[in-house]
């Protein structure tokens, strides 16, 4: 089977791990804030990337999303559930909704696909703007709390409507997402799931029902997209159906574009780059969309795996103007 | 509900179907032939809609002239667009439709930031006053769609069944490797598809300007239903498209006359829905979509 080189990736990881401990103390407040949405996004990209190991651009994912914040959000305000209540409840939620959707999506293929599950986020979504109650229509529902502190004998209240435990509470819940998803994605299930993508009749003849395991996909990508949106809706407090519309779901496809999907990394570094990104044209104001979509573009035609496909691109070339810088 | 607003819903349904029938025919067409995911559709019409103001509004020049300048425009865009980007993605229909997703922010902050947010830009319809069809009322600029509607797609069933090009074209759409092996050029029939399908879109854009308030982002409103019409009908399927347009077009007004337009547009993906997890290849689909 598959052989773990032990030492060097996880060095890496622990230094990552730590780093990502110690930098919201540097941070101003906005930063901070910036560095939590960050995290909530990885989880949201890989999240995706689970559906699509098995082919699906699922264009449904953020409204998916929106389910698990919506539930929170209502759950918190009518029936005085806490937080740690809706978390996990939500995600399972999400992951019923993304059971029922995953019924007509698993048969669609390619264009179809993507139509597919675009419309029926929105049918979603549209019905969120027509009810009033208990969605809130267009205006969404606000005043969503914070989770209530933690208060340990002994030690200070840790009050979660500050910024840096706010952060702590959402990297707690990304490393165990991440480990989840990673261990899956490593998996007899994980390989099961690339195979339908890169080998779909190959898969069906040795007995792999695709569409079983397409459906099984989208249940579990579903439910990180629930945890994900219960972490937002708490961090901003207020929540409305145009947070979930087609503008910020074309951001979603363009960090795995860019990031790359071969790879359980390549989603990550897409989601920094587009974040950091974010914050660095800041002065660009209205503009920033359109760098957006060139940046997309300009990788789509001169870089068709993804930043992560970047070494493998740039290698060969290095080599060879290594060697001719020898010759010369 | 009374026999006249029966009549109106009717007239309402005509309407509703020429206006997507006319969008969803150009976008089947391509899908067919190019393989191409353009979701970008919606910005295309949006960029007839702005020429008509400009030309129109600004410009003082006739309707019919704005019409024609938003056919060349948006054809020449869809041609420009196929030749620096799509081609070189020909294959991957998700790539495609990713770089598609970055032509929509392009179209919509070019257009946003150049002629300013906020306020519709004003079109007038060119014939003012509404025609009276036994009872029911309809605005001239709303009837005008559907001679127009119709001219153009018959227009298209012609050229893509009485000249060798267009049977090319429906062959490159039917089987691209077989076609390519009769000495039909993949890439030109892309380019003639797009070329074709965008001046549509253009024409679409420029006679709906005085409905629609027009705005850089019209586009997300319409192009929804387009795209479930397509998908409705089986992808890359022009009669089906043509024949969903009619039915959902049909659906679409009466669920709106009756209730209203959300509901209208959620009801319509849901039947999509529905439709597809029984026949993935949508109505008229081939086997393989």
């Amino acid at each position: 089977m598959r052989k773990h080189n032990l030492s060097r990736p996880h060095a890496g990881l622990v230094v990552l791990i730590a780093f990502s401990c110690v930098v919201p103390f540097f941070l101003s407040t906005y930063y901070c804030g910036v560095a939590t949405e960050l995290l909530i996004f990885i989880i949201l990209a890989l999240s995706f990337r689970l559906i699509l190991t098995t082919g699906g651009w699922n264009l449904a994912h953020y409204v998916v999303m929106g389910c698990g914040a919506y539930f929170s959000a209502i759950m918190v305000r009518d029936f005085g559930w806490p937080f740690w209540a809706t978390l996990p409840v939500a995600g399972l939620v999400t992951a019923l909704v993304g059971l029922v959707l995953s019924y007509p999506l698993a048969r669609m293929r390619e264009f179809a696909y993507l139509i597919g599950s675009y419309a029926m986020g929105e049918a979603i979504r549209l019905s969120w703007n027509r009810l009033e109650y208990p969605f809130g229509g267009p205006g969404g529902i606000t005043d969503i709390p914070r989770p209530s502190p933690w208060s340990i004998p002994g030690l200070p209240t840790i009050d979660f409507r500050q910024a840096i435990p706010y952060y702590f509470l959402v990297l707690g819940v990304m490393l165990v997402s991440l480990f989840i998803m990673y261990r899956i994605d490593r998996s007899r299930l994980g390989d099961t799931f690339k195979s339908i993508y890169s080998q779909d009749v190959l898969a069906e003849s040795v007995g792999i029902s695709i569409v079983g395991y397409k459906r099984l996909a989208f249940v579990i990508g579903s439910f990180f997209a629930g945890i994900c949106g219960v972490l937002l809706g708490h961090y901003h407090g207020a929540i409305d159906p145009a947070v979930f519309a087609l503008g910020p779901l074309i951001i979603l496809l363009a960090w795995l574009a860019v990031g790359g999907i071969t790879t359980f990394t390549g989603p990550i570094i897409g989601t920094v780059f587009f974040v950091l990104l974010a914050e660095a044209l800041r002065p660009l104001g209205a503009w920033r969309p359109l760098v957006y979509g060139c940046v997309l573009i300009g990788v789509l035609l001169f870089m068709p795996y993804g930043l992560e496909g970047l070494p493998a691109m740039v290698a060969p070339r290095v080599k060879r103007l290594r060697r001719r810088i020898r010759r010369e | 509900m009374g026999l006249a607003l029966v009549w109106q819903t009717v007239i309402n349904g005509w309407v509703t179907s020429f206006s997507y029938a006319v969008l969803a025919v150009g976008l089947a067409l391509i899908f067919g032939v190019a393989r191409l995911a353009n979701f970008a559709w919606g910005e295309f019409l949006m960029v007839g809609a702005y020429t008509v103001w400009m030309v129109y509004t600004i410009g003082g020049y006739p309707f019919a002239v704005a019409v024609l300048v938003a056919m060349v425009v948006v054809g020449g865009m869809g041609a420009i667009t196929e030749l620096s980007i799509f081609r070189r993605l020909r294959g991957n229909i998700a790539a495609t439709f990713m770089a598609a997703t970055g032509l929509i922010y392009i179209l919509q902050v070019f257009t946003g930031q150049m002629w300013g947010l906020g306020r519709t830009k004003p079109v007038l319809p060119p014939i003012p006053g509404s025609l009276e069809i036994l009872g029911a009322s309809v605005g001239w600029q709303r009837f005008v769609i559907i001679p127009a509607g119709i001219a153009m797609i018959g227009g298209l069933w012609f050229f893509l069944h009485r000249f060798k090009m267009g049977r090319a074209l429906r062959a490159t759409s039917q089987d691209a490797e077989a076609a390519a092996l009769q000495g039909i050029n993949p890439n030109r029939m892309a380019l003639i598809a797009m070329g074709i399908a965008s001046a549509f879109a253009g024409v679409a854009g420029a006679l709906l300007s005085p409905i629609y308030s027009v705005t850089p982002y019209m586009g997300t409103r319409v192009i929804l239903m387009v795209f479930i019409i397509v998908v409705f009908g089986g992808v890359g399927s022009i009669e089906g498209a043509l024949l969903a347009s009619i039915i959902l077009g049909f659906l679409y007004a009466v669920i709106t006359t009756l209730l209203d337009s959300t509901i209208a547009t959620i009801i319509s993906a849901l039947i999509m829905a529905a439709v597809l997890a029984f026949r993935p290849q949508g109505l008229l689909g081939r086997e393989k979509a």
